[in-house]
């Protein structure tokens, strides 16, 4: 369960200080599909960014099963990452050294897993892509690449998974693909997904949708 | 797995494509490993040939010496030590004109008696073989191979030394006792010892060495022997030198040669290590979306640490490696390149030392500065994933506690390398102090063009020109690391070069300033006329000549020389107290030297059993005495008492006669003395005519061929000019790899940048210019400091290091800064070509 409490995030802009999301709270239980929509410039990715721990708040706390985000080091917080959330990113973020399945196997690795290289073929042929397993990134269309980085993303496991406008630099044919898959996987291993879009067809999919605008939620309903 | 080796799998696998980048980053540093490794492993080879060899170098065990025949007591022990069997072989040396008879040509040389047992170590090896025997049987003479060649000689000609002929039967090329490199020098001529009074060159005023060489049973320590006989010589005048002391001090010496040339290199070390640091730096720069991603999915700053720091080790590895490599391949080309120069056979051999120690620091330096930058990576924010941030540039640059123990072991680190190169903490302090100020001056002209730079760009300024000016000042510009990079190599170059320039120069001077091109020496009083004649009768004149009396020091301000040693410190053996001075007595100065303390001679009005007495600043300084001291000297038995009424500064570089004391001639107008002439003569052929005239005529006189002495000395010089050039070139080269890392820390933003001005209706033309207008003014930054750095630099050597006196070669130094500016662009364009040959769209895409 996914716990913001008066999420508050201020950036210092000259001398004033500009509140980039103000007093948000909400809880998101275990297994939720939850959309995060709003205009650009309305928040969402800074809110993704302080849900899933990548950055703290200037006031109010983000609670993961429990544990306390900004109250854990930086390092604390990559591992509880590292164990618990899963990403997708706009624009793949696959590491461009590495082969598809070497890519999957980040997290396992990084864990010091010893089952990495089984998992990730598994998680390969899952979304399809075993044949295409030791491709580098740049060799794989851009569909392809965010298949990889949906197996990556659930390659720990994760109790939750951050999407970043997952569909946002795919055709809409593709993205549709795209979605149809998390939306499986998701019912498959019982993960909270949180989706940040401003896509309102691939929004109106989630079971719960959000809006902010300016900082502030505006709308929280659910379906 | 453990979570380490999955770390040290995953950071094999990402570093695939950069591989190639970072290792030649980090190649950076393999001259200067190079350089390290090549010269501690062949001073450790010379060092353990001189270990192997040192019985033969000298020829026996253990060396007495003196500058006179041995006087009864020393002479008695050595013969009862031959009656009991220990084998001593005698050889006497002194210098003599040879004339070949049939070449009609003359040598000075250095003529050895040999006695029949001699060298009682070590192998003599003679063309034709076997006739070292031969020596004895008759007035037969072996020459040096070299002398072979001068004299225009052949085997069976006959041999004009002194008052007597010998036949020539061969060449001696090797010689145990009388290393290859002097012989190489100076001509030798080796006869038997019981021949030598037949040249009647050993008489009044001649100088001769005489040594005896003893060679002690296989076992025996030659100083535990030599200990009881030591007191039996004090005070005999008889050097006593073991095999174990002329070994330690031929050590001595090459460990000292070995301690300069480790200073060049690691300065190479250091300078590539701010290639390394510049070319992580742009690697760091490129890994930053790679690192947050990775923070993303779980990793550690401790792990994201560990990933490229073993990248940098592994590639620092392989550089350093390289180097290894290099360095050996040096360690063996190099004996075999200047074999004829060597004292001995040096048996090169792999040196595990060197090589372990030349890697050891290779890495270090390398992880070291490439752990400066990587320390960033540690702080790049996982929502650098999510969305570039200009925070994270900045957040790299905040420093925190690692920063700080990185620099303190970057500069611990450089003092401890330079302490332990340059043999002596002070001087590697001092060293270390220099490498500091340079880097420090360069920072802050590059601090300063930055400063400028924002000031001086205005509107009215044509684009191309503003845009590349404003380059430098911009952020994430490249002015420190580019100006850091150049001025230090720059500064290497020139510093090399003006040295060798202020040298060369001075010889030049001293060579030119000469008038006379023929000097006479050993002329017996009553032999001026005659020789005045000689040189008269070709159509040449005699300079002039100086009166020469030999004489020894025996009270210095009341005190014998053992009591003046006691009582000032200075060892009682020392050559200033001890040597046999070779004065000459004159009324005025000559143009090679200057009154620098008191007054010349004359100005003094002195008792008539005290004289006036100049020494030469220097000998004034070994002895301790100064203006108003006073010294008895004895004049072959008669004592003379002087009073030091001035010091001077000698140009002993000028061929011309100098001396260390000069008397008033009343002290010694009556003393046995001999003389030397200069004459100024037209053509070598000339010279070569009276040479052999004054032979024939006057055969105990020798004579020195200046023209021929300049060559020979401009042969050396030239030598060493090359090998000075061969470490410029060398320089030269280490700074290419640094330069290309220092550019290469900005190539993503000049490709970025590049790319959108093309896009937006940018030429190549426009572009080029641009990166020109910043290259250039770089270049001319980083090599202008780096020139006025140099004449710093080299100003301290040519004063401190070899006493010289340092004048600014300007133009040579100019065109060292404009081949570095030359290269700079080139380098700077070279990377830049990207953005010329790249479409927008996928430049853009790769952006």
């Amino acid at each position: 369960m996914l716990v913001a409490t008066n999420l508050t995030k201020e950036y210092l802009s000259g001398s004033s200080r500009l509140a980039v999301l103000k007093n948000v709270s909400f809880t998101i239980p275990q297994g939720a599909f939850v959309a995060i929509v709003g205009p650009s410039g309305s928040g969402k990715t800074t809110l993704l960014g302080l849900l899933a721990g990548l950055d703290i708040p200037s006031a109010g706390t983000v609670s993961l099963d429990g544990v306390d985000l900004p109250r854990l080091t930086e390092d604390e917080r990559a591992k509880l990452r590292g164990e618990k959330v899963g990403f997708i990113f706009q624009s793949f973020q696959l590491i461009p050294t590495l082969t598809a399945i070497e890519n999957v196997q980040v997290p396992l690795e990084l864990r010091g897993d010893p089952g990495a290289a089984g998992r990730a073929l598994e998680l390969m042929d899952r979304v399809g892509l075993a044949d295409r397993a030791d491709h580098f990134p740049a060799q794989l269309s851009g569909g392809e690449q965010q298949r990889v980085a949906i197996a990556r993303a659930f390659s720990n496991a994760p109790r939750i998974l951050f999407a970043d406008e997952p569909t946002g630099n795919l055709d809409g044919e593709t993205g549709e693909r795209i979605v149809a898959l998390l939306e499986a996987l998701n019912r498959e291993s019982g993960s909270t997904i949180v989706l940040v879009t401003h896509e309102m067809p691939l929004a109106e999919r989630a079971s719960r949708l959000i809006r902010l605008k300016d900082g502030d939620v505006v709308e929280d309903r659910s379906r | 797995m453990s979570r380490w080796s999955s770390i040290a799998g995953l950071a094999w696998r990402e570093s695939r494509t950069a591989r190639r980048r970072l290792l030649l980053y980090m190649s950076s540093i393999s001259l200067g490993v190079a350089a390290l490794v090549a010269i501690d492993s062949i001073a450790s080879n010379v060092q353990s040939s001189v270990r192997e060899q040192s019985r033969s170098l000298m020829g026996g065990d253990v060396s007495f010496s003196a500058n006179q025949k041995f006087p009864e007591k020393p002479r008695k022990i050595l013969d009862s030590l031959s009656a009991n069997g220990t084998p001593v072989a005698n050889v006497v040396t002194f210098v003599s004109m040879a004339l070949a008879e049939r070449s009609g040509i003359t040598r000075l040389t250095q003529v050895r008696g040999v006695s029949a047992n001699y060298p009682p170590f070590g192998e003599v090896v003679t063309e034709p073989p076997g006739l070292w025997a031969r020596l004895q049987e008759g007035q037969y003479a072996l020459v040096s191979p070299a002398t072979l060649i001068s004299l225009d000689a052949r085997i069976g000609d006959t041999l004009s030394i002194g008052y007597s002929k010998f036949v020539l039967i061969g060449a001696a090329a090797t010689v145990p006792g009388d290393p290859g490199l002097a012989s190489a020098i100076g001509p030798r001529l080796f006869i038997a010892e019981k021949f030598v009074p037949e040249t009647q060159l050993l008489g009044f005023g001649s100088r001769a060495s005489y040594e005896s060489l003893v060679r002690l049973p296989d076992g025996t320590v030659s100083e535990k022997w030599v200990a009881l006989l030591r007191p039996k010589f004090q005070n005999e005048n008889v050097r006593v030198v073991t095999v174990a002391q002329r070994e330690q001090n031929l050590s001595e010496t090459i460990g000292q040669l070995a301690d300069f040339l480790g200073i060049v290199g690691l300065i190479a070390l250091l300078l590539g290590g701010i290639g390394v640091a510049s070319g992580v730096n742009a690697f760091v720069i490129r890994k930053i979306d790679t690192v947050a991603v990775l923070r993303c999915l779980g990793a550690t700053s401790g792990q994201v640490l560990a990933i490229y720091v073993a990248q940098a080790a592994a590639m620092g590895f392989l550089g350093a490696a390289l180097g290894v490599g290099l360095g050996i391949a040096i360690q063996f080309a190099l004996p075999v390149a200047v074999k004829d120069y060597l004292p001995l056979d040096v048996h090169v051999r792999l040196v595990p030392g060197a090589i372990a120690l030349g890697l050891g620091i290779g890495v270090w330096v390398a992880l070291l500065f490439a752990l400066r930058p990587l320390l960033a990576l540690r702080r790049v924010s996982p929502l650098q994933a999510l969305r570039r941030d200009a925070e994270a540039l900045e957040l790299q640059r905040r420093k925190d506690i690692p920063s700080h123990v990185v620099n303190i072991a970057l500069l611990g680190s450089v003092v401890g390398l330079a302490i332990m190169r340059a043999d002596g903490w002070r001087r590697g302090a001092l060293f270390a102090a220099g490498i500091g100020a340079s880097l420090l001056l360069l920072w802050g002209s590059a601090a300063l063009l930055s400063t400028v730079a924002r000031r001086v760009v205005t509107a009215r300024w044509p684009y191309v020109v503003r845009q590349g000016v404003a380059n430098l000042y911009r952020p994430a510009n490249q002015t420190h690391s580019v100006v850091l990079a150049l001025g230090f190599g720059a500064f290497l170059v020139s510093t090399l070069y003006l040295v060798q320039a202020n040298l060369l120069k001075q010889f030049d001077i001293t060579a030119a300033a000469s008038k006379g091109n023929l000097i006479l020496f050993d002329i017996q009083e009553d032999q001026r006329a005659g020789l005045d004649s000689i040189v008269a009768s070709q159509g040449q004149r005699a300079l002039g000549s100086s009166p020469i009396v030999t004489m020894k020091i025996t009270t210095i301000n009341g005190r014998t020389i053992d009591k003046w040693a006691a009582a000032t410190g200075i060892p009682a053996r020392h050559w200033a107290l001890q040597r046999e001075y070779r004065s000459t007595f004159r009324d005025s100065l000559v143009p090679t030297e200057k009154i620098i303390a008191g007054k010349w001679i004359g100005a003094a009005h002195l008792a008539d059993s005290l004289s006036e007495v100049s020494l030469e600043k220097d000998v004034a300084t070994e002895l301790h005495v100064k203006v108003g001291s006073a010294i008895t000297w004895d004049v072959q038995g008669i004592p003379v008492k002087t009073k030091v009424t001035s010091l001077r500064e000698v140009n002993w570089a000028r061929f011309e006669p100098n001396f260390f004391a000069v008397f008033e001639p009343r002290a010694l107008a009556s003393a046995p003395k001999q003389f030397v002439m200069v004459a100024a003569v037209a053509s070598d052929t000339t010279i070569a005519r009276i040479q052999r005239l004054t032979v024939a005529r006057y055969p105990n006189v020798s004579s020195v061929d200046l023209s021929m002495v300049r060559r020979t000395v401009g042969q050396i010089i030239g030598r060493v000019s090359m090998a000075v050039r061969f470490l410029a070139l060398f320089s030269l080269a280490m700074a290419i790899p640094v330069l290309f890392s220092a550019v290469a820390a900005t190539r993503r933003d000049r490709l970025r940048e590049g790319v959108l001005l093309k896009t937006l209706g940018a030429t190549r033309a426009q572009i080029g210019r641009i990166l020109l207008a910043e290259y250039a003014l770089l270049g001319a930054l980083g090599a202008l400091t780096g020139m006025l750095l140099s004449f710093g630099g080299a100003w301290g050597l040519v004063h401190f290091v070899f006493s010289g006196t340092f004048s600014p070669a300007l133009l040579p130094a100019a065109m060292i800064a404009l081949a570095m500016m030359i290269l700079a662009v080139s380098i700077g364009l070279a990377t830049g070509r990207e953005v010329f040959r790249e479409t927008p769209m996928a430049a853009l895409r790769e952006v």
